[in-house]
């Protein structure tokens, strides 16, 4: 491929795995090695994550309440989400005795993996992806929705009565908002004509579906954001964990890390889900492009691919986070009406739109 | 609906009845979408508007309300309004302003006022009323400011001190007029 910037990952992945290759003779001890550089890079990138979103989520929450927020520890408080994680450390991990202790320490792990797994198929820059699976959205969709395993498996064992209803409302959320997801996510695969994850974004080469697809992928947009943001459990959908009327939902007997744990699997989920949005609906590493203007395009190009992703990420991160600092929590009556009397109406009604749309070639 | 019609005039008015019920069918019909896309539009609207409030609060941090807790004790300037603790002010020649009126005790909500009296000989050889000792209850106080108000003569006003954290409740317990502290001349007139 020409035109390809040096400083982009694809090349160091490249080179690392030649050197790896001369160094080791057999193919499967390779394979393995690879694998488990893989796993500890990538944890190593989602704990980092995980340190700077809580952080960030911190510091918007508190400019958007008109707060300061952390500002003790570290320059500007940035080294405050490590002492807290630190504290989390020395926590005893207490288990009820009530407890099916099996179960209750099972699922934090759970959902943890669940997330992991859900990682797999994203593409991070230009050729840069862990698994590129020809079924990569469906893939994500259908991983990301166990986590409700987890929930349930963690409110039921707990043997509390605010846990199980916790995880009752919960797993009614997350079933009933997971059509809508779906619906949303179908609407890209039909005008991409594909569930892989580089060929949605190569789709986007000439103009991300936004804008290609004006009006019905706006609303579409729309819907996944909202739907996404009650699926992954966040304010104003997080009545689940609802503090002054269940204490803590579905991980109220959770302390110490197994907490920590489902914290973590929270904001891996939020990082997924932007990701998610901004590689179908933004062009995930795609630059900004105009299909016509090539010497724009060119220019556009020399920003790095995994700068773009990021860039988008993080823009929707911080809407979803503006969200949670804005609105009121809903009741879960009001939960279940706006998704099955308006969101999962409009976009079945959508996706006919976008359909007839892409039959007759009415997108750009 | 034949089976109904008896005869030819019963069912010309069920058809018509059947028409005024499409009629109505519509109309509802017509209601609900408005209903329906109407309170989708007025949701995202007032979503919308929180969303403007918060989102320009983000970008000005001048709005910012809440203050740091001081590290810089010395240059430290509070608020004139703030109320830290009731104090009672003595000037160089020992002497405050209370008459030993107990209107503080009485405007006090909680009882956190004690004022002991003594009957005290004047120079004039007449017996009057006075101070004797003025107890502070600061571990029941809610700093409202009742007894500044409820003081006739301006014996007591609140301080500036913020930090009262101790180890022991007995130390909350304050006496504030000075050991042999006199009344100021020429407040009771």
């Amino acid at each position: 491929m020409q035109n390809e910037p040096s400083y982009s990952f694809s090349a160091l992945a490249a080179r690392f795995h030649n050197w790896l290759d001369a160094a080791i003779e057999s193919d499967f001890i390779l394979q393995v090695t690879e694998l488990i550089i893989t796993g500890v890079l990538l944890l190593v990138f989602l704990v980092l994550l995980c340190f700077f979103l809580g952080y960030m989520e911190r510091k918007v929450a508190a400019f958007m309440e008109i707060r300061l927020g952390p500002n003790r520890v570290g320059p500007k408080g940035s080294l405050q989400i490590i002492a807290d994680t630190i504290k989390l450390l020395f926590k005893e991990g207490l288990t009820p005795n009530q407890a099916d202790k099996f179960l209750f320490n099972l699922a934090p792990a759970i959902m943890v993996i669940t997330a992991l797994l859900a990682i797999a198929p994203l593409a991070f820059a230009k050729n840069f992806q862990i698994w590129d699976l020809n079924i990569g959205l469906l893939y994500v969709s259908s991983i990301s929705s166990m986590a409700v395993i987890g929930v349930l498996m963690a409110g039921w064992s707990s043997s509390n009565k605010y846990s199980l209803i916790g995880a009752m409302r919960c797993g009614a959320q997350i079933v009933s908002y997971e059509l809508s997801v779906g619906l949303s996510l179908i609407s890209i695969v039909v005008l991409a004509g594909s569930m892989q994850i580089s060929e949605i974004v190569e789709s986007q080469a000439n103009g991300w579906w936004i804008f290609k697809g004006h009006i019905p992928v706006l609303i579409a947009f729309v819907i996944f954001i909202i739907a996404s943001t009650a699926e992954i459990n966040r304010a104003p959908f997080d009545l689940t964990e609802a503090e002054q009327e269940l204490t803590g939902g579905f991980h109220t007997e959770y302390s110490g890390m197994k907490f920590a744990m489902f914290l973590l699997s929270e904001y891996i989920n939020l990082f997924i889900v932007s990701a998610i949005a901004a590689t179908i609906f933004l062009g995930g590493w795609m630059p900004f492009h105009i299909g016509g203007l090539d010497g724009f395009n060119h220019a556009m190009d020399y920003i790095p691919s995994s700068i773009w992703f990021f860039g988008k990420t993080f823009l929707i991160i911080f809407i979803i986070m503006w969200f949670r600092w804005t609105f009121p929590r809903l009741r879960i009556d009001q939960l279940l009406n706006l998704e099955w009397k308006y969101l999962l109406p409009i976009s079945m009604i959508n996706i006919l739109l976008i359909t007839a749309m892409t039959i007759f070639g009415w997108h750009f | 609906m034949e089976i109904f019609a008896a005869n030819q005039h019963d069912k010309y008015i069920i058809d018509n009845r059947h028409d005024d019920f499409r009629l109505a069918f519509l109309k509802e019909t017509i209601l609900f979408l408005k209903d329906y896309f109407g309170s989708i539009f007025t949701s995202v609207k007032s979503l919308l508007t929180g969303m403007k409030l918060t989102g320009y609060y983000f970008v000005h941090p001048k709005e910012i309300v809440t203050e740091e807790y001081p590290n810089n004790r010395e240059k430290l300037k509070m608020n004139e309004r703030f109320r830290g603790e009731v104090i009672m002010p003595h000037d160089d020649k020992n002497e405050h302003r209370c008459t030993g009126c107990q209107s503080c005790e009485i405007a006090c909500p909680n009882g956190s006022i004690k004022i002991v009296t003594k009957m005290e000989v004047q120079p004039d050889g007449k017996k009057k009323k006075q101070l004797d000792t003025w107890v502070y209850h600061f571990d029941m106080c809610t700093l409202c400011n009742m007894c500044v108000h409820a003081c006739p003569s301006d014996a007591i006003v609140m301080g500036q001190n913020f930090e009262h954290s101790v180890y022991d409740k007995k130390q909350l317990k304050k006496i504030l007029n000075k050991p042999d502290s006199k009344l100021m001349s020429g407040v009771e007139e």
